[in-house]
């Protein structure tokens, strides 16, 4: 049928086409002034993208094909669920204080709640304002409604006096949005080579994060390898160079246009022959809605979790930016890879990263770092409390 | 792109469509859901209400139209709206005398300012022009790499140096005046609206090379932040327009509907997908047809006008009405299409389509080149007349194209089935136009449109109004004239393609 279609289609283009340009050209014929054809000279026109690799099948050197049977060892990672994270923060020279990097968001919520304040009553007006100071934080429209519906059914109820008492119920249940119990830590295991995979769409910060990360990392403890599996952009590959030279890494690289998964085996077989214990695997970005490619992602990560290898965390890289699209790219990407967990990125903008909420109510799925600079240091463990109170305050 | 948006309001317009008499409960009812939709399409909250505003008004306010059912004047007066709110006219370039003409890009870190750099030089080429690409971006490790990279895709030079932007600008017009390029893009980098020292840094970039247009980048998917970040950027740089990137996800596109109420400035470009082809100007009334689900015919021609082979297409289309359609004439529009992009895209652009065809990524490139291997295992006779194809040969082909015989089978019946419809005008007239002819009367209204009525496309709608008219008829004889004369009448002597003598009787005199 979708053949079928497809012929359709190209009998339609070709038909409009053929119409537009024959027909005025025979009746133009005559006095010699056919359309000018638009003639491309010039270099030969860019080729598109080197078709995106139809994954050849990973090396064969593969040493033992079947798949990972399981999770047999995440009861022990879970153990080292603070591990190498917590006791970095205080090694950070100066660490960027979530609240002040997020003024913007919390001057929108607190506006609204000032003013409700000042009336005194909790009226029609109140929930107009809440409604729009959470709307343009991009918590989303299915997620503010449930949310205020509730607060309105508690109101009504006799539950909730009161503006103040409002606003306490509104920042508990915005809180608990955010609970979790994966955790918000990353997971290593301790008996394979960890793999952490960075998905997302483009532009979102996948190869920066994945800099600072390997930064991070190595100053945990932990002997990183960076896998440059960006092999689509245009100078992607070189970006992650630089990073690896940055955190003092060593880097992992294929050829531009090769097979993203084949980089990723090489990395996996190399850290294991040397010893790291972490690879760091980025990847092109790439939209959820494009079949082909999410698929690609797919091998990558089944590639990835061969032993040696163990793939502990798939972290979807979210731009702040990114509005009620978001949660469409998580589920996309949760039902492709199995996504761990997101990193929120440029956090330190105006944007407010309001859909983590609506991702986290809907899909379960934690963040577990914060980008607030472009600074190596400028990505931190993310804590929900300081999220929730800095939209408050 | 846009689907999420023009699917709920499809679903709105429909629901209405359904109803004989429309109150103000209705209509009411009917603007409440259209809010929700927009903001769901991170439309900037304080647009959308205005948005809802100006509906209203036009409903309320004019003297309603009797030649429009109730349902169909809530349409118009949404896609007026839409129109007016997505910056009316599309932007006609000017160039700078003297040259160069210089073009900076801005905007956050992500947006896709590099790519979207190179894109623009690959549409300044296609446009006659020989622009050259200065990489401004010393930030981002690798970002001039990029440039270069992207730069001979286009077959565009680029200048850059590791000094500072500003002094890059300036060496790269000094360049561009040495070397004759008459066109001048900037490609700087990312930035946050909040960061005044960066900001700062660009307002000297703007300044060292006084740029003719100021193209604020921003990508499709950003939530409600977008107008404040394009207010700031204007604030800063006094905006020419916007470029939109990664309109190729699903839906959103909300920022677009924005800005240009916010800011006032229009959206100059839209980029719709990884290629550098995939890249145009931006037309606000096509993309109001594309929200509200009636396709964009228009931009679809445009580019193919631009990328086909006129000969090959023309001879396609005569093969085609003359019913000598084969799997070789086939597989030579084949490779005219994807020079469009993907045949999803493609697809995207034409009404009445099915949504599930247009789902994104319905349609697995990959299942197109199989296709392609199964004809191009035939040989030119078999090609010529798939009937000769028996057990044997059939066998070689799906061994030849790496695929199976029941596959070879199935694009065999398929394309006989195809070229049956394709001979019925019925068929092509409902795929055309939709229920009751829309694409027919679009185009007859875009007719009546003095900026667009070119010879080609009056053409071309006349031809297509005529197939529409198949709807009414009852089959291959009947006569081409229903919709053509309903539409416009001066256009029905231009029925230049349809040879078929039968259908005299419909002609006037």
């Amino acid at each position: 049928m979708i053949a079928l279609w497809i012929a359709l289609a190209v009998v339609l283009v070709a038909l409009m086409v053929g119409l537009v340009v024959a027909v005025p050209r025979r009746r133009r014929g005559a006095g010699g002034s056919g359309p000018t054809p638009t003639v491309e000279t010039g270099p030969p026109r860019p080729t598109a993208r080197p078709p995106r690799p139809v994954p050849s099948p990973a090396p064969s050197t593969a040493p033992g094909v079947a798949e990972e049977p399981g999770a047999a060892v995440v009861a022990e990672a879970e153990a080292l669920l603070a591990g190498p994270e917590a006791p970095a923060a205080p090694v950070e020279p100066a660490p960027p204080e979530l609240r002040e990097r997020m003024g913007k968001t919390r001057g929108l919520i607190a506006g609204a709640v000032r003013a409700m304040r000042s009336r005194g009553s909790v009226d029609g007006e109140t929930w107009e304002e809440l409604e729009e100071a959470l709307l343009r934080a991009d918590v989303g429209v299915a997620t503010t409604s449930t949310l205020l519906d509730d607060l309105r059914a508690r109101v009504a109820g006799g539950d909730l006096r009161g503006p103040d008492a409002v606003v306490e119920a509104l920042r508990q249940d915005l809180r608990r949005s955010l609970d979790t119990e994966a955790g918000t830590g990353l997971e290593v295991d301790k008996d394979a080579t960890t793999v952490w995979l960075f998905v997302g769409v483009n532009g979102v910060g996948k190869t920066t994060t994945i800099g600072k990360v390997a930064r991070r990392q190595t100053e945990a403890g932990h002997s990183v390898l960076l896998a440059a599996g960006d092999t689509f952009r245009a100078a992607a590959g070189e970006q992650l160079e630089l990073w690896a030279e940055r955190a003092g890494v060593e880097i992992v690289r294929g050829a531009e246009g090769g097979d993203p998964s084949a980089v990723v085996f090489d990395a996996v077989q190399r850290a294991a022959a040397r010893g790291n214990d972490l690879v760091l695997a980025d990847t092109a970005g790439r939209l959820h809605t494009k079949v082909n490619l999410v698929e690609e992602l797919k091998k990558i990560r089944r590639v990835a979790d061969r032993p040696p290898g163990k793939v502990m965390e798939v972290l979807l890289v979210l731009d702040a930016t990114t509005g009620q699209n978001g949660l469409a790219q998580a589920r996309q990407f949760l039902d492709a890879v199995g996504v761990t967990g997101v990193v929120l990125t440029k956090l330190d903008g105006s944007a407010k990263g309001g859909i983590v909420v609506a991702i986290q109510r809907e899909l379960g799925i934690p963040v577990k770092l914060v980008g607030l600079g472009e600074g190596p240091g400028d990505l931190v463990p993310f804590d929900p409390d300081e999220f929730v109170t800095a939209l408050f305050e | 792109m846009f689907d999420a948006l023009s699917d709920r309001l499809e679903g709105i317009l429909g629901r209405l469509r359904s109803r004989g008499r429309i109150g103000d409960a209705d209509i009411e009812e009917t603007l409440g859901q259209i809010r929700t939709a927009l903001l769901e399409a991170d439309v900037d909250i304080g647009v959308a209400r205005a948005l809802v505003a100006g509906i209203r008004g036009r409903l309320v306010g004019e003297a309603l139209s009797r030649s429009l059912s109730p349902a169909q004047q809530v349409v118009k007066a949404v896609h007026e709206e839409l129109v007016d709110v997505l910056g009316g006219e599309t932007l006609r370039l000017t160039y700078a005398s003297p040259p160069p003409t210089v073009v900076l890009l801005a905007g956050l870190q992500g947006a896709g300012k590099t790519t979207t750099a190179a894109k623009l030089a690959r549409w300044y080429r296609q446009q006659g022009r020989n622009p050259l690409l200065v990489g401004a971006d010393l930030q981002r490790p690798a970002a001039v790499e990029q440039l270069r990279v992207l730069g001979q895709q286009a077959g565009v030079p680029v200048f850059s140096q590791p000094t500072d932007p500003v002094a890059v600008a300036a060496g790269g017009l000094e360049e561009a005046r040495r070397l004759g390029r008459d066109v001048l893009i900037v490609d700087t980098a990312g930035r946050l609206a909040i960061d005044d020292a960066l900001m700062d840094e660009v307002r000297r970039v703007s300044e060292a090379v006084t740029p003719r247009y100021t193209f604020l980048v921003i990508d499709a998917m950003t939530g409600q932040d977008a107008v404040g970040t394009a207010r700031a950027f204007h604030d800063t740089l006094e905006l020419d327009g916007v470029i939109l990137t990664k309109l190729d996800s699903d839906a959103r596109g909300g920022a677009a509907l924005s800005v240009k109420h916010v800011v006032g400035r229009p959206i100059a470009f839209a980029s719709t997908g990884e290629r550098l082809a995939d890249f145009d100007l931006f037309h606000p009334d096509r993309m109001a047809d594309r929200i509200l689900g009636m396709g964009d015919v228009l931009s679809l021609i445009e580019q193919a006008e631009r990328e086909f082979d006129r000969d090959v297409a023309a001879e396609g289309a005569t093969r085609l009405m003359q019913g000598r359609f084969t799997l070789e004439d086939f597989l030579s529009q084949l490779q005219q299409v994807k020079k469009l992009g993907s045949i999803g895209n493609v697809l995207s652009l034409l009404p009445g389509v099915p949504k599930e065809l247009k789902a994104a990524d319905a349609i697995d490139d990959r299942q197109v080149g199989q296709v392609e291997a199964i004809i191009r295992s035939m040989t030119p006779s078999e090609r010529a007349e798939p009937a000769l194809i028996d057990g044997s040969r059939r066998v070689r082909i799906a061994r030849g194209s790496g695929t199976s015989t029941q596959e070879v089978n199935q694009l065999l019946r398929q394309f006989k089935e195809a070229r049956q419809l394709m001979r019925s005008p019925g068929m092509l007239g409902s795929m055309l136009g939709g229920k009751g002819g829309r694409l027919a009367q679009s185009l007859a209204d875009r007719m009546a449109d003095p900026g667009l009525g070119q010879g080609d496309l009056a053409g071309l709608g006349s031809g297509l109004g005529g197939l529409g008219s198949g709807v009414e008829g009852s089959g291959p004889g009947s006569a081409p004239a229903a919709r053509g004369a309903k539409g416009r009448p001066g256009a029905k002597k231009k029925k230049g393609g349809r040879v078929t003598p039968k259908s005299g009787g419909g002609r006037p005199g």
